[in-house]
């Protein structure tokens, strides 16, 4: 049977170079790099090379990026470290609506230690608007955090623009980027970021590296304290191996950045002109052109999401499922809330992600198979039933 | 989340007695597409005897599972006997269900139940069956 991936928004295989770069850092490299002997300095070095490849796909330089374990702990990281840092100018802080739960858990944490949040909504693609960041901002607003793309839906929101609306009011500006590093082009400066959030295994690296570029200057209360490493931000013996191989995704997806665009956006809208084409009934989510390269979000009415996501696992194909009945709190997306998702077709919601890995044979494979699995569950659905019985009834 | 049995996943796969009975005696609509399940079951009834049942659910594979376990569970039963299948029955039928589906064994005996309802009520008897308020609340949607 075929098999194919199409979750990559979940996570990514480690890139193979990614793997060999790794390995001698687990067994021969195995150093403490707090350790001044040889053995120590050689992983320091490691470290230090791959902070400096991160910082070069991001257009940062090296001493502004400081590793963490994982994407949801940067934005914790961004979020406390930046409000508790500054909290003498102010404590209102700006976040949208569809930021992931590694923002808005720690906002809500924020509020409840006497912050106010601003939850700015999208509009029905999904983007924040510019000027709804400029009306929000107040005298005390001291941290935006919005995302460069949505993990769900794709859509890509105006960073540059927000950028330089608070840097003409004075507010410290974070971005999660962990949908889009190694995806798109991401330039801390072009976007006119204070903070970003990026993770290694979203983009061919390892689980276990991410990180937060913080630029120089900018004042951030460490969440983990008692050592010396990451400059005294980010204590915890560094995560060797992981980072190297980090640095070296990084390096990979310079190199291939504008490939990955002009190979993964064909093959996306080759799949969703598929779809389209055999399947009725059918929503796409997000901006139509202002979207991640290798995202494709549908809802699909009569249909509920997780039971296509277990056929089509059946079938070899590996997707996720927007549907309540795939989350632990039975509530469907946030994200599918907030554009205005029509409640009752977004728990017939797919997540397909692409990634380097898939083929046009692997997309053809999947617009052959997803149909007549839409086909079966609907003429078991009451609701495609009740739907026909209204149809000829006009 | 917790992994389906086998059990639920062979009913999921093919389930058993999909499908609308023509005519039914009894029809029962309950769940709420906003909640992520709607189950619509039909039976017939003939001597007291439930002599067939048939579904149509929107859902996730425990709601599918559900469906298909209580229409294998009504056939061949009495009314009195029917009334008096539980969801713990149809999830323990299935070599049990993940914490977070429960809520489908419950919609699956609700779906039975309001079936039997509407059957005793196009009969003019009058109806043993109590439905919790949460059934059929897919109507207040419409």
């Amino acid at each position: 049977m075929r098999r194919v991936y199409l979750d990559h928004a979940a996570t990514t295989p480690v890139h193979p170079k990614v793997l060999e770069a790794m390995l001698p850092y687990f067994t021969v490299k195995f150093g403490n790099p707090s350790n001044l002997h040889d053995i120590g300095r050689e992983a320091k070095n490691a470290v230090e090379e791959a902070r400096a490849k991160m910082g070069t796909l991001i257009g940062a330089r090296a001493d502004e990026v400081f590793f963490t374990a994982s994407g949801a702990e940067s934005n914790n990281f961004a979020i406390k470290g930046l409000a508790q840092a500054n909290s003498q100018k102010g404590k209102h802080i700006i976040v949208s609506q569809i930021e992931h739960f590694s923002i808005l858990h720690p906002v809500k944490t924020l509020e409840k230690a006497g912050f106010t949040v601003t939850y700015l909504p999208t509009d029905k693609q999904g983007l924040v608007s510019p000027d709804d960041v400029a009306r929000a901002i107040t005298k005390e607003t001291v941290l935006v955090s919005i995302m460069h793309a949505n993990n769900e839906i794709g859509t890509i929101e105006p960073i540059e623009e927000i950028g330089r609306i608070t840097k003409e009011k004075g507010v410290l500006f974070h971005t999660d980027a962990v949908a889009t590093t190694g995806w798109i082009p991401v330039d801390v400066k072009a976007m006119g970021v204070d903070a970003l959030s990026f993770s290694g295994h979203q983009f061919y690296g390892p689980k276990g590296a991410a990180g937060l570029f913080v630029r120089k200057g900018v004042r951030i209360k460490p969440q983990i304290e008692g050592g010396i490493q990451e400059d005294g931000r980010r204590s915890g013996t560094e995560n060797v191996p992981a980072i190297v191989g980090l640095g070296k995704a990084a390096e990979i997806a310079a190199a291939e950045i504008t490939n990955r665009v002009a190979y993964l956006t064909p093959l996306r809208d080759r799949l969703q002109k598929g779809l389209v084409e055999k399947i009725d009934h059918l929503v796409i989510n997000g901006h139509p052109a202002k979207r991640l390269p290798n995202n494709l979000n549908i809802s699909l009415w009569f249909v509920e999401g997780e039971s296509m996501l277990l056929f089509l696992n059946m079938q070899g194909i590996s997707v996720s499922s927007g549907s309540a009945c795939t989350s632990r709190s039975l509530k469907s997306s946030h994200v599918l809330t907030c554009i205005g998702t029509d409640a009752a077709v977004a728990n017939g919601t797919l997540l397909l992600s692409l990634g380097m890995g898939n083929t046009a044979e692997d997309i053809d494979y999947v617009i052959e198979t997803l149909p007549p699995i839409v086909q079966r569950l609907r003429e078991m659905s009451p609701l495609y039933e009740d739907m026909i019985k209204k149809e000829k009834a006009k | 989340m917790e992994q389906y049995s086998s059990k639920v996943m062979e009913h999921f796969a093919q389930p058993h007695n999909v499908g609308e009975i023509e005519n039914a005696d009894g029809v029962g609509t309950v769940g709420n597409p906003v909640c992520g399940d709607v189950m619509r079951l039909y039976i017939k009834v003939e001597n007291n005897v439930i002599t067939d049942a048939k579904f149509k659910t929107f859902g996730c594979g425990a709601a599918i599972a559900t469906s298909s376990m209580v229409t294998d569970l009504v056939k061949g039963k009495t009314l009195d006997e029917a009334l008096k299948i539980s969801n713990a029955a149809v999830a323990e039928a299935l070599g049990g269900l993940p914490k977070v589906k429960m809520h489908c064994s419950v919609l699956a005996e609700e779906a039975l139940k309001s079936a039997l309802d509407d059957y005793y009520k196009k009969q003019g008897k009058p109806s043993p069956v109590t439905i919790s308020p949460d059934a059929g609340h897919e109507h207040e949607m419409e």
